[in-house]
């Protein structure tokens, strides 16, 4: 009778996984080529483990990203079920018909209780407090600051700062204080500069730049709800904090006048700059004593402050959408329904992820984990995002075409280039009928 | 005509020199047809809508009003700047580097063969890794360029008012062989009685140069400046890999970013056309020029 009872169970079992191997999907996931991406294949593995259905995480160079991704969307293709796509790109995702509408799966978990709210508002909600969702915040990040311990700690370089402006060299708490500190270390002789920030006049590098020294001077680039900018993304704090960033960028290396993330962690692994922006994202690496010999005398610091106090930062990072044109949206459902498990976000950041999940964010493990977790976690509920809507890359085109010239080729002024913008983007708006009457 | 052997397959099948030769003829213009001259005239068509491939909206017609944007547009303007200065730089130095070459070829030395073979070798790989080839070269750091011209850490590609040059310069090397070759079949045209009479006459070296050899190989070098112009006035690849900033921002290279980076599908085709219309014109200028240079 046991026999029979047993040879039933395994019969039972053998039966029960067939149909769920019959029924495992494999799930394609498409981001960008770069160390989280890496991390997602970590995490997602236990989920094949889990579940039956097997995740992959297709990548692609940064450079390629949007491209590849648009064009296959456009051809309505299913190649990617899930895709990790960038803050900028909810717009034309939602209105282009390629993002599965998230709002039921969003309320149900409570998720924009659950996640940091900049993170709600910017990965996942489009258009602006709409209630509408199209994604889950996947990756958190923010523009922050790495910088040479040594050199800011080295008693003579503290004393002769002192001298020099009357305070303290320590690790820079307002936009001023940055600026001095850049103008201290600008030394060409010693092959030793200032600072080094993003000016690469392609996607998104000198907006973002832009943006630390914009936000935190208390401007903005309009307003998201009635699209106006003139008089907003050209204000006096604006034309301030754009002289700032040019400002900046006369401590920077030798023709620093297209650079982004890769140059920006190389200034600080080549020795060349005291201060270096870039995304958190991309601060493991510098950490790393096999990729940056100055490992054990890098530090972070938040976006510091403008002069009125305010202190904030551009966003980066991406929430993770339902391709509406996958075949197997029921099994990304399955699969969303896991990565949310408190579990697994924690799982997440452990593996290096930059999770959006409140609760972790806010856990003393989180934050001590590593020496530029606190101020990830201080940037990510104070950061601001580019605009979203589908005319975003067209926006882009013409921030750079009015800023480049300016802050990297000298040309004309911080008025100039700010009022030039506020016209092209007014057209731009009027163009896609964004205002009503 | 040639006949058909009766005893051929062909013959044997009953079919006709005509038979044969649509079917050869007919996929031709077919292929042609869907994959040349339909998406030429679809795309026209395009560039008078506002439509975006992104979006799930239909075209609307919206007349001219892309043509104009386009053409009152001071940054497109720039584009089509920086793309004359990089064809007026690569063609010239093409030519000048690839005539001087094959002047010198154009006598008798050793293993000549070998070196003009040697000499063709830039042109045959392909331009991304050729761009990516330089931007090493061009490296401040590792490159071999700045250690051989002692330059220090100059950035080539990053800085602004040399980057379009470099570009230039590695285009000059890709395809000054190819104005090399069409200069050599011309030069070894040149009939050697015409220097023989020259040289009794005791005409000196620059002389024989301005009036033999000079109006004798225009018509080819013209050729090769007109292939060069239409190819260099479209860059994209060199340009797009070794450099990414407003400076070196090609025409090529703004209309794939307005196309596939910015989804403006109906403006692009625009675009594209106003490209083409001034290709088309620039050709047609030099081919001009080119029956004037065969006439005298």
């Amino acid at each position: 009778m046991r026999k029979t009872f047993t040879g039933l169970l395994a019969g039972v079992g053998f039966t029960l996984v067939g149909v769920a191997s019959a029924a495992a999907e494999d799930l394609t996931i498409f981001w960008a080529e770069w160390d989280p991406a890496n991390y997602l294949q970590e995490l997602v593995n236990e989920y094949s483990k889990e579940s039956g259905d097997t995740v992959t995480v297709e990548t692609t160079p940064w450079s390629d990203f949007q491209t590849k991704a648009f064009t296959e969307f456009n051809a309505k293709g299913d190649a990617y079920d899930l895709v990790v796509g960038d803050s900028q790109w909810l717009g034309a995702g939602a209105t282009g018909g390629h993002y599965v509408d998230l709002t039921e799966f969003f309320n149900k978990h409570k998720l924009s209780e659950v996640m940091a709210p900049a993170t709600v508002k910017y990965y996942a909600e489009y258009p602006s407090n709409s209630g509408k969702y199209w994604a889950i915040p996947l990756e958190g990040d923010a523009v922050g600051w790495a910088y040479r311990k040594d050199w800011f700690e080295d008693p003579k370089e503290k004393e002769a700062f002192k001298a020099k402006y009357g305070y303290d060299l320590d690790v820079p708490k307002t936009f001023k204080e940055l600026r001095d500190i850049a103008e201290f270390f600008y030394r060409p002789d010693e092959k030793r500069y200032g600072i080094a920030i993003y000016t690469q006049t392609t996607y998104d590098a000198l907006a973002m730049g832009f943006e630390n020294a914009l936000f935190s001077y208390g401007g903005d680039l309009g307003d998201y709800s009635t699209y106006k900018v003139e008089g907003i993304v050209n204000a006096p704090v604006a034309v301030e904090a754009l002289e700032m960033y040019k400002e900046l960028y006369k401590f920077t290396p030798p023709n620093w006048g297209n650079t982004f993330f890769q140059e920006d962690n190389q200034a600080i692994t080549e020795g060349l700059a005291a201060m270096s922006m870039n995304y958190f994202a991309f601060f493991p690496s510098l950490l790393n004593e096999a990729t940056n010999p100055h490992a054990k005398v890098t530090g972070f610091f938040a976006n510091p402050a403008g002069p009125t106090g305010v202190q904030s930062a551009a966003l980066g990072g991406q929430g993770i959408s339902i391709v509406s044109y996958s075949k197997k949206q029921e099994a990304a459902m399955r699969f969303l329904e896991w990565f949310i498990r408190d579990d697994v976000q924690k799982k997440w950041a452990e593996l290096g992820g930059y999770t959006c999940s409140q609760a972790v964010l806010k856990s003393a493990e989180f934050q001590n984990a590593t020496p530029y977790n606190k101020a990830f976690y201080e940037t990510m509920f104070k950061v601001k995002d580019f605009w979203a809507v589908p005319e975003y890359a067209e926006l882009l085109s013409q921030l750079n075409n009015r800023l480049g010239p300016y802050v990297v080729g000298d040309k004309g002024t911080a008025k100039e280039a700010l009022d030039g913008l506020a016209k092209d983007w007014t057209e731009t708006f009027t163009k896609y009928g964004r205002y009503s009457n | 005509m040639t006949r058909l052997d009766p005893g051929s397959r062909a013959a044997a099948r009953g079919w006709s020199d005509l038979t044969i030769r649509n079917m050869f003829i007919i996929p031709t213009i077919a292929f042609l047809i869907v994959f040349n001259i339909f998406p030429l005239i679809y795309s026209l068509g395009y560039s008078f809508t506002d439509y975006r491939a992104s979006t799930n909206q239909a075209a609307n017609f919206v007349g001219l009003q892309n043509y104009r944007e386009l053409l009152g547009d001071e940054f497109i303007w720039n584009n089509f700047v920086v793309t004359a200065k990089y064809v007026i730089v690569s063609v010239t130095g093409q030519v000048v580097v690839g005539f001087g070459i094959a002047l010198l070829l154009n006598r008798a030395i050793p293993f000549k063969g070998l070196i003009t073979t040697l000499l063709l070798l830039p042109m045959m790989m392909s331009m991304a890794v050729v761009g990516l080839f330089w931007k090493l070269l061009y490296d401040p750091s590792w490159g071999v360029i700045n250690y051989v011209f002692h330059l220090g850490d100059f950035a080539w590609l990053s800085n602004r008012d040399a980057a379009l040059y470099a570009v230039a310069i590695t285009d000059i090397w890709m395809w000054s062989p190819f104005v090399m070759l069409l200069s050599l079949a011309g030069l070894s045209a040149v009939p050697k009685h015409l220097y023989e009479a020259a040289a009794i006459d005791r005409a000196g070296k620059f002389y024989t140069f301005r009036r033999i050899t000079l109006p004798l190989v225009a018509p080819i070098l013209l050729i090769a400046i007109i292939f060069r112009t239409m190819e260099a006035f479209k860059t994209f690849d060199l340009a797009y890999v070794m450099s990414s900033q407003d400076t070196t921002e090609l025409i090529s290279i703004r209309l794939y970013k307005m196309a596939f980076q910015e989804w403006q599908t109906g403006r692009s085709s625009a675009l594209a056309y106003i490209v083409l219309i001034m290709v088309l014109a620039i050709t047609n200028i030099y081919v001009k020029y080119l029956n004037r240079v065969k006439e005298r």
